[in-house]
């Protein structure tokens, strides 16, 4: 069992936990993750670790409450307990000083986007960092992101705080301001990262995207996480989570993470739960 | 010979494939009686050299003949800790059953059946036989993996009085025979008390570490102080056949459609179990490949209600890797056998959802490197097999993580690791490693082997001249 140290809300249905796993928290580099299972009949779910602390043994992740375990997990308070925290998992994120280093977090990606954009600080970056989320009160880290960035910039769809907009248009109109970018990171739902890497490719922007597809073991064994990246297959919880992002066919991604939607629709309605997605009992 | 071959009770077909339950019963008490009376007691038996981790065959049906059956439990598990899985899993009829003199003119004599009854009793009968363990040498080493090498690895270095820490990835211990092998032929309950017996004899297990990420090989050795490490990963990455339309949705490995189905327990979601599993009911299954882990495969989704289940196989039934009984046990069901078919290309619908699979008719042509007749594709023979899900099970390649992160450990070409088979020995000093992670997907029962042989070299050298177990 994992002891739940801290948990608070960062917004709504958003919730930041750091839990006591001392090897993972030595170990971790940005860009990993772990897989979580809530209790004992739980799945197995892959949490990328937004920060760690090897002197309390902690590692914080960031959990956006959207299928049952996500949900459940959300319920945790400080004090509770987690059956399951294995990693870190995956390869860490290629850090180097490229230059101009523009990391995007799009809602709960924000949570993966941090620590990145944080280890591309230290490395020596000038790092601009824009915060996506569809309005202020689901804006998450904003004085965390601050204080890695030489530039922060928030975005929200509605246009409560920040610039007004897509995340897509804010880095649309820092490259048109002639800025020289030279490094794109962007961590979100598929269709935002789909859009980053379509804004990057006409300029050579070397972007980096950080997928989350369905796996189980997260050790390389099941062969569930597969994605199709330059026309090859590649095991996200081995040769990822990160990947070039134009490299990645996003349509291959969206398509096979919904293929248990049919079996967790059912068990759903069969919970009485009320859909997130759809508003739909 | 008058005594023939006991017949193992079994779960009629058509009910099995309405539950999850074990398939084979079991012999009765007088039934392995009966079964160990035709074994003849060669002076020179042969089943021993055929058995992988050399059960003193012999000697332990003779006592289940004497009804001795406690005195049989005593005997087998000095040579083998796991009985109730390696009755159940073996192959025993390319092992020990093979050579039996019996079968030259009769059918041999059931080995793993008897084998089977002599572990489920000792579960039965509520007294443990728990084997001496030597004084304590004050070394410890480090178990990488829990499945069957490490767990022979470490019972035999637990007897050696040497300290033992069994490192697993997953939350379950047991590897494969908890993700893998199916609930029908091997009940996980088993393994569950074959690993308390583990733990009595002093072992401990940490679930949740995966070494190569979690912490490496080395760090084991110097920030832990394990004098030494056996790695049993097994294998990993599963082989996909690089066809068009691989990547459709429903289109999975059978690791991940196992593991779902027997580690998270999916058939029963959302029960008592939160992880899916597709549905199969009504739907039509394809299962690509020939071994024993196609035939679990296909008969878990005829369990999980496929309408049709479908084993498609490039060459005939008579070169398919998998156990006759498996075999037998899947036609039994319904399973259909499409032979000497291959695929060609998966077809999706507009959603990317599967619908169904592009084969081509195979005639077999001369023999190939494995001896085997190589199949040949028949020109014009092409057609489309409607199906909803398409399991790949044609073999795993190695696991990438303790290779990338112990590069002094040397592998193969095929990076599986390279040991000195001996002793099991790696290139790196006090490593030691078996299974599948050096041979390739193989059996329980190899596995088992290649621990124990690592364990009795590890022994030896960390103990220096210390007497051989045998002795103390």
């Amino acid at each position: 069992m994992y002891r739940i140290v801290s948990a608070i809300f960062l917004a709504e249905n958003i919730k930041k936990f750091e839990i006591e796993a001392p090897r993972i928290a030595k170990k971790r580099k940005a860009g990993q993750f772990v897989i979580v299972r809530i209790n004992p009949n739980g799945e197995r779910i892959p949490l990328t670790i937004a920060d760690s602390n090897p002197e309390t043994g902690t590692i914080t992740i960031i959990a956006q409450g959207a299928g049952k375990s996500t949900r459940e997990l959300n319920r945790k308070e400080a004090g509770d307990s987690i059956a399951d925290v294995v990693g870190p998992l995956g390869t860490p994120s290629h850090i180097e000083n490229f230059g101009t280093a523009v990391s995007i977090g799009g809602g709960v990606g924000t949570a993966i986007a941090y620590p990145t954009a944080a280890a591309l600080k230290e490395a020596g970056n000038y790092v601009i960092t824009i915060n996506g989320a569809r309005s202020k009160d689901l804006v998450i880290l904003e004085d965390e992101m601050k204080a890695v960035s030489d530039e922060a910039y928030i975005t929200t769809d509605d246009g409560s705080y920040g610039f007004h907009g897509f995340v897509t248009q804010k880095l649309q109109e820092l490259i048109d301001s002639g800025k020289k970018i030279d490094f794109v990171l962007a961590i979100g739902p598929i269709p935002m990262m789909r859009a980053v890497a379509e804004v990057t490719r006409p300029y050579g922007i070397k972007t980096v995207v950080s997928l989350n597809p369905i796996m189980i073991d997260g050790t390389g064994m099941c062969g569930g996480c597969r994605v199709t990246v330059g026309g090859e297959v590649k095991f996200g919880c081995i040769d990822g989570p990160e990947f070039d992002a134009h490299q990645v066919d996003f349509k291959n991604l969206a398509d096979r993470n919904r293929i248990y939607q049919h079996e967790e629709h059912e068990a759903d309605q069969a919970a009485g739960h009320q859909c997130n997605l759809t508003g739909q009992a | 010979m008058a005594i023939p071959r006991q017949e193992m009770p079994a779960q009629d077909p058509q009910v099995r494939i309405g539950n999850f339950n074990e398939v084979n019963l079991g012999l009765t008490p007088e039934q392995a009686r009966q079964e160990a009376l035709r074994c003849i007691q060669c002076k020179d038996p042969v089943c021993i050299a055929g058995c992988p981790v050399n059960i003193k065959i012999d000697q332990f049906i003779k006592l289940i003949a004497e009804g001795d059956f406690m005195g049989a439990v005593r005997k087998i598990k000095e040579d083998n800790v796991l009985p109730s899985i390696c009755g159940r899993v073996c192959p025993q009829e390319d092992q020990c059953e093979k050579v039996c003199v019996i079968g030259k003119k009769h059918e041999p004599v059931a080995i793993g059946n008897l084998e089977r009854f002599v572990g489920d009793y000792e579960r039965m009968s509520g007294q443990k036989i728990d084997p001496k363990i030597a004084p304590p040498t004050g070394r410890t080493v480090a178990v990488v993996g829990s499945g069957p090498a490490s767990l022979s690895c470490a019972n035999d270095l637990a007897q050696f009085g040497h300290k033992v820490v069994v490192f697993e990835a997953l939350h379950e211990l047991g590897g494969v025979l908890m993700y893998g092998i199916p609930e029908f032929r091997l009940p996980k309950e088993i393994v569950r008390e074959e690993l308390d017996g583990l733990r009595r004899m002093g072992i401990e297990f940490r679930t949740d570490v995966v070494v190569g990420r979690t912490i490496t090989v080395d760090e084991l050795m110097e920030e832990e102080g394990f004098d030494a490490v056996f790695i049993g990963v097994g294998a990993g990455l599963p082989w996909f056949m690089g066809i068009p339309g691989e990547n459709l949705v429903g289109v999975l490995a059978a690791n991940e459609f196992l593991t779902r189905v027997n580690l998270m327990k999916a058939y029963d979601f959302p029960n008592s179990s939160d992880t899916p599993v597709f549905d199969c009911k009504g739907k039509s299954v394809a299962v690509f490949g020939g071994g024993n882990t196609a035939m679990d495969a296909v008969r878990t989704a005829k369990r999980l209600g496929a309408e049709h289940a479908y084993i498609v196989y490039r060459r005939s039934e008579k070169e398919m890797p998998a156990r006759q009984e498996e075999i037998h046990n899947a036609l039994q069901e319904g399973v259909e056998f499409l032979l000497l078919t291959i695929p060609l290309e998966f077809i999706g619908n507009e959603q990317a959802w599967l619908t169904g699979v592009k084969c081509q008719k195979m005639e077999l042509g001369e023999p190939d490197d494995s001896g085997r007749r190589r199949p040949v594709a028949v020109p014009g023979s092409e057609y489309v097999l409607p199906i909803d899900m398409a399991i790949i099970s044609i073999g795993n390649g190695s696991n990438p993580l303790i290779r990338q992160t112990t590069p002094d450990i040397e592998v193969s070409k095929k990076e599986t690791i390279v040991v000195d088979i001996n002793t099991m020995q790696t290139s790196k000093e006090n490593v030691y490693a078996g299974g599948d992670i050096v041979t390739g997907g193989a059996t329980v029962i190899l596995a088992m082997g290649a621990g124990r042989t690592a364990a009795a070299a590890i022994n030896e050298k960390l103990a220096g001249k210390a007497k051989s177990f045998e002795e103390w």
